[in-house]
């Protein structure tokens, strides 16, 4: 099963790669992951998308902790929460397409934020699984890159990951 | 007070209380070196190679209450201390490892050895440390020694560039002295009370228990909580290898260790038992066999500082985190205060049972006139040494003869490598063990593959006049790949054997030590005599044995704890 997991760890060189590197070497699954500091400078945030059974994200959680590095530490699957996703994507716009791709970006309530004569290039955000719909509805062979954040989780209320 | 780098190294040091260092200079480190030069705090262990150094260090914490303490130089000096890091790392020894580093501004440029040691050790440290700027330093080699020796132990590594080593700030001692505070790391030392009452509950309901203790109680200091634990309850014990010495091996609640090369005995407690009380074991995969067919009867407790131990190999029914004696303690507190009592009878048929298991006499072998048993030797070891030495091995056979046939009656008398396996291990470790406890005797039981690994400290142990005791169970094969190869590969010795070896002898004594050969069974005992008798001397004796002697019993790979090969 898929986990989202959030993560605060002291904003140190060599954090992130304590943490890449536990999965490596123990096997386990980096899905998404994206990461940057939060308002206390010397700490970020970093939000972690894994898959494995309930004994395997356990572990993970378990070895994380683990590290000197990590300070908090929540498995936010089973609550609610959003997790929303950046992605820029260059695709062709050329002839007929020019007018389809203005309509589908304006149904997925995306920007477009720089135009080629032969290309649209439009930013949007939202859930991971509405970002893999808009590529496949814009087609995949008219996509000439994408690049995505990777999701960015909150749980829902008044509580939160601090220190 | 203003102080270089290399001054504020060595005033952290002696502010830890730090007696011995084990360490090899090099460019890099010059100016720590010249620091040390200037003082006399602490005495300098001048090691032939990095890991010997590393395991020095090893066995001085092993078989004491320190932290081990290593500095060596940046690149291959640092890669030579790696094996002993991630050794360390495997068996939770306190260490603190100082790594010079290629100035700061160099860092990354592929400068002459320069080597990212940091990311190397990463995944084998319990954290690791590059120090940025001199400022830092201090507080950096506080939370070293803090992290390596606080919760579960482990070796922490500082890497500290040459300029550092040269740059100035202030330093004072009573700035050093401040209690250290980290927001990411506060290890849980008490058990949660309500569940060590549940598990409590289920110790005492049990009708076949069987307690299963681990290294963790020899590294938490926590035997006699152990002993009085298991005499309140009067149930059986079996141990880990890491775990020996913890309860005596001499007190007939003591089944042996268990495992693949455990007893029947243990094995079979394990596999029939309704409760298995874990406590400071971590279920290595050489303790459960195969796990699908681990205690597939018992309900488990697990005492254990490290949650990231418990269920990570079996699922288990009470977990507790916490330090094993601070654990222990509070569940010999709730069994004074309960009324309630094991059930007797139940308890009678089981032990009738477990003798049952052990008058099969697994670990029975035959001296005859012709040829030395190696097993034979290990038993004299003990009876010359009273039983009271600290032992250490290297990795095989030996190994196993050793954990079996010396009955281990305290803690930190055992030292070996049981997670990584470090052939080379012992030697080293047992003149770390040395420096750590003068009076004591010392010996290192090894074989001729091990010893050649890190033989080099031989030279080392001269220069400091350390007089441990070798026994070389000489074979002529690495005796566990052969023993392997004769089971599982029809007898196709690939490399197994040695058709060259030095004559140890002459070579220990090029060295300037005492060498014995002995290959007659009616000697093995009198050259124990007249070596142990040498209080003063490093005595190698190199005792040829039975080359075909085989480790039983044995559980195969793959199979249960049930299914083990007796002869």
């Amino acid at each position: 099963m898929r986990h989202t997991l959030s993560i605060l760890l002291e904003n140190e060189a060599g954090a992130l790669s304590r943490v890449a590197g536990l999965f490596s070497a123990r096997g386990y699954n980096i899905e998404a992951l994206s990461v940057a500091p939060t308002e206390d400078p010397t700490l970020s945030r970093m939000t972690m998308v894994t898959h494995g059974d309930e004994r395997i994200v356990e572990q993970i959680m378990k070895q994380l902790n683990k590290l000197i590095d990590v300070v908090r530490l929540v498995d936010i699957t089973d609550d609610a929460h959003l997790a929303r996703e950046l992605m820029l994507i260059k695709v062709r716009a050329a002839g007929e397409l020019r007018a389809e791709v203005f309509r589908l970006t304006q149904i997925y309530r995306g920007d477009i934020v720089d135009v080629t004569d032969r290309t649209y290039t439009i930013e949007f955000t939202g859930t991971p699984l509405k970002l893999d719909s808009l590529i496949s509805a814009v087609g995949r062979a008219n996509v000439i890159e994408v690049v995505r954040s990777g999701p960015a989780a909150i749980a829902r209320g008044v509580r939160g990951l601090t220190l | 007070m203003e102080l270089t780098g290399a001054q504020i190294f060595v005033e952290c040091l002696k502010q830890e209380g730090v007696k011995h260092l084990f360490g090899y200079p090099g460019g890099a480190v010059l100016h720590l070196y010249d620091a040390l030069y200037k003082q006399t705090a602490i005495d300098h262990i001048l090691v032939r190679h990095e890991q010997g150094a590393v395991h020095c260090a090893e066995g001085y914490a092993k078989s004491s209450h320190r932290p081990g303490v290593v500095l060596v130089t940046s690149g291959p000096g640092a890669t030579n201390a790696v094996t002993g890091i991630a050794d360390a790392y495997m068996d939770s020894v306190p260490l603190v490892v100082f790594t010079g580093q290629v100035p700061s501004a160099l860092i990354g440029n592929d400068a002459f050895q320069e080597v990212d040691i940091v990311g190397i050790t990463r995944p084998c440290v319990k954290h690791n440390f590059l120090v940025k700027e001199v400022e830092a330093f201090s507080d950096i080699i506080k939370k070293a020694f803090y992290i390596a020796t606080s919760g579960r132990p482990g070796p922490v590594l500082v890497d500290i560039p040459k300029d550092i080593t040269a740059a100035k700030t202030e330093w004072t001692p009573e700035a050093y002295a401040a209690p250290v505070q980290m927001r990411s790391y506060s290890p849980t030392d008490r058990g949660h009370h309500g569940q060590i009452k549940k598990a409590v509950d289920l110790i005492l309901s049990a009708r076949r228990p069987m307690i299963y203790s681990g290294g963790g109680v020899v590294l938490g200091d926590a035997a006699a909580e152990l002993i009085q634990f298991t005499k309140t309850l009067g149930y059986p014990i079996t141990q880990t290898l890491m775990g020996l010495g913890a309860f005596p091996a001499s007190d007939r609640q003591f089944v042996g260790m268990l495992g693949m090369h455990g007893t029947y005995e243990a094995n079979l407690g394990m596999h029939h038992s309704d409760v298995l009380i874990a406590i400071g074991a971590r279920f290595d995969d050489r303790v459960t066999g195969n796990i699908d067919k681990f205690c597939p009867h018992a309900k488990i407790v697990h005492v254990d500082v490290d949650p990231s131990s418990i269920a990570k190999n079996v699922t288990v029914d009470v977990p507790i985190v916490g330090q094993v004696g601070e654990v222990l303690k509070a569940m010999n507190e709730q069994l004074q205060s309960r009324v309630q009592r094991p059930d007797q009878a139940a308890l009678d048929a089981w032990w009738q049972q477990i003798e049952q298991w052990r008058a099969q006499d697994c670990l029975s072998y035959q001296q005859d006139d012709a040829v030395i048993k190696p097993q034979y030797v290990v038993r004299k070891a003990w009876e010359v040494t009273g039983g009271d030495a600290i032992v250490t091995s290297d990795v095989g056979q030996h190994q196993m003869f050793v954990a079996q046939f010396y009955g281990f009656d305290k803690p930190r008398r055992w030292i070996n490598s049981g997670g990584l396996g470090t052939m080379g291990f012992g030697l080293p470790a047992a003149l770390g063990c040395q420096l750590a406890n003068p009076e004591a005797t010392v010996v290192c039981i090894t074989g001729e593959s091990s010893i050649q690994m890190c033989i080099q400290e031989l030279s080392m142990a001269k220069q400091h006049g350390l007089p441990v005791k070798i026994i070389n169970l000489n074979n002529g094969y690495m005796g566990m790949v052969r023993q392997w190869q004769d089971f599982f590969y029809q007898g196709r010795h690939a490399h197994s054997y040695f058709d060259s070896l030095p004559d140890f002898v002459k070579l220990t004594e090029a060295f300037g030590h005492t060498g014995m050969k002995i290959d007659k069974p009616g000697d093995v005992e009198p050259a124990l005599r007249d070596a142990f008798g040498r209080k003063d001397e490093l005595v190698f004796m190199d005792f040829i044995v039975d080359p075909k002697e085989n480790v039983y019993p044995m559980i195969p790979a793959g199979a249960g704890q049930n299914e083990m090969i007796l002869v």
